[in-house]
């Protein structure tokens, strides 16, 4: 299943990339493959943007704005009127 | 699964110190199976925790596998559910009883928590290896190599499914491509249904009152009619709640509110053959019904494994302000056809 704007933000610096694949390993969409020893994004619209990639790359080649992809936060936040960071407070 | 009567039950509560070795039980008892079903209905969902801490299944020593979860109770059943026979040592970090994913987006599964619960339950001395695996979904808020760095311990990501764990330790802590997708299949959306239909009653029970009394007012006596009245807002709401997160992906459109609205016309389509309804009656409710489906829909999103923050802020802008005004304008006609 996908989305509205999946992966829109994520940028993959290869030149950086010191090819360890755990941007492979943590992401639960499979969205990178370790191609010639450096990562390659082959599937950015499964992208969910949850920044696990971001967050394990020991090297800093990946960047991407991640966030919880949830109305309900979106909503309480306007009401708050702080629409920068909607955070989950759900649970 | 037996009934847990007999000494195998262990109670998970605090027992002193968090450093502190607890054992654990691999076997799911009727109390675990009838909290789960009380926590998915939200009763005390935010208070179903376990005391965070360093846990032993069987006869784990020195030598065996630890594995990291958060402490939300449904969770840590999850887990050990599947650890049945095993020996293994199950370190219980402190996410204020929140789920891996979730927590691990806020941040409260995270690199600190891992790193402060290592050094908090003596792990060094406990085992001799210098291995910990971590759940796949915990990666949004680890750092796997600044663990390495504070504490010596490597982290493996284990699989994404609490199922898969017995089949990742046996192969060496190797995940198969499988094991590290996440999946959304019709019976994880079941599952969250009751949570979605639980928000519903007092929004409904406000809308009930108002019918009956502009139909007090409109008619000077409460007639059956109302029953058939309101009938059509009880099933948008099992419609946006269940339906939809049901038959999901067999919705067109990808923003939710019009896979919402989609499924709220088909319905509403079928209530207007059944049901008497003059024109204004018909316009006002359709628009109410939509409304409530589309929003419905909407919120599901954060429930979902795919959505993006950037896709819902683009959704919520353009169809919040159509969902408000098509029920502003469906409740005026519907309260004025109660007067006609």
């Amino acid at each position: 299943m996908r989305y509205l704007r999946n992966g829109a933000s994520l940028v993959l610096d290869a030149a950086l990339c010191n090819g360890c694949g755990r941007c492979q390993e943590v992401c639960p969409h499979a969205v990178f493959a370790i191609e010639e020893r450096k990562a390659a994004i082959i599937a950015r619209e499964n992208c969910m943007e949850c920044g696990a990639c971001r967050m394990n790359c020991i090297v800093g080649a990946i960047q991407v704005s991640s966030g919880v992809g949830c109305a309900a936060a979106l909503v309480s936040s306007m009401r708050r009127g702080d629409t920068a960071n909607p955070s989950c407070d759900c649970g | 699964m037996g009934c847990g009567c007999g000494s195998q039950r262990q109670e998970l509560v605090a027992l002193g110190s968090s450093s502190e070795i607890r054992n654990i039980s691999a076997e799911i008892n009727w109390r675990d199976v009838l909290g789960g079903w009380r926590v998915r209905w939200g009763i005390g969902r935010m208070r179903y925790r376990v005391d965070p801490g360093l846990y032993r299944i069987g006869q784990a020593d020195e030598n065996s596998p630890v594995l990291v979860t958060a402490n939300y109770k449904l969770t840590v059943d999850a887990v050990r559910r599947e650890l049945s026979g095993m020996s293994v040592w199950l370190l219980i970090l402190d996410t204020k009883g929140v789920n891996v994913w979730c927590a691990a987006g806020k941040g409260i599964f995270g690199t600190l928590e891992v790193v402060n619960r290592i050094r908090a339950t003596n792990l060094h001395q406990v085992v001799k290896h210098r291995r910990l695996v971590l759940p796949q979904l915990g990666a949004t808020g680890v750092a796997a190599h600044e663990v390495k760095r504070a504490t010596g311990f490597t982290v493996y990501y284990g699989p994404v499914r609490a199922q898969d764990i017995p089949e990742y330790l046996a192969a060496g802590m190797k995940a198969t491509p499988e094991m590290r997708r996440v999946t959304f299949g019709w019976r994880d959306r079941l599952v969250l249904t009751p949570n979605e239909i639980v928000q519903a009653p007092k929004p409904l029970l406000i809308g009930l009152v108002i019918l009956v009394l502009l139909e007090v007012i409109a008619h000077r006596r409460l007639g059956s009619e109302v029953v058939t009245d309101f009938l059509p807002f009880v099933v948008a709401v099992l419609t946006g709640g269940v339906l939809v997160p049901l038959l999901l992906p067999l919705l067109p459109f990808r923003p939710f509110a019009m896979k919402g609205a989609v499924a709220g016309a088909v319905v509403f389509g079928g209530l207007f053959l059944v049901l008497p309804m003059g024109a204004l009656e018909a316009v006002g409710t359709g628009l109410l019904v939509l409304a409530i489906t589309s929003y419905m829909a909407m919120m599901f999103t954060g429930a979902t494994t795919f959505t993006t923050l950037s896709g819902v802020r683009v959704e919520v802008r353009y169809a919040l302000p159509a969902i408000l005004t098509a029920a502003g304008i469906g409740a005026v006609l519907r309260g004025a056809a109660v007067f006609i």
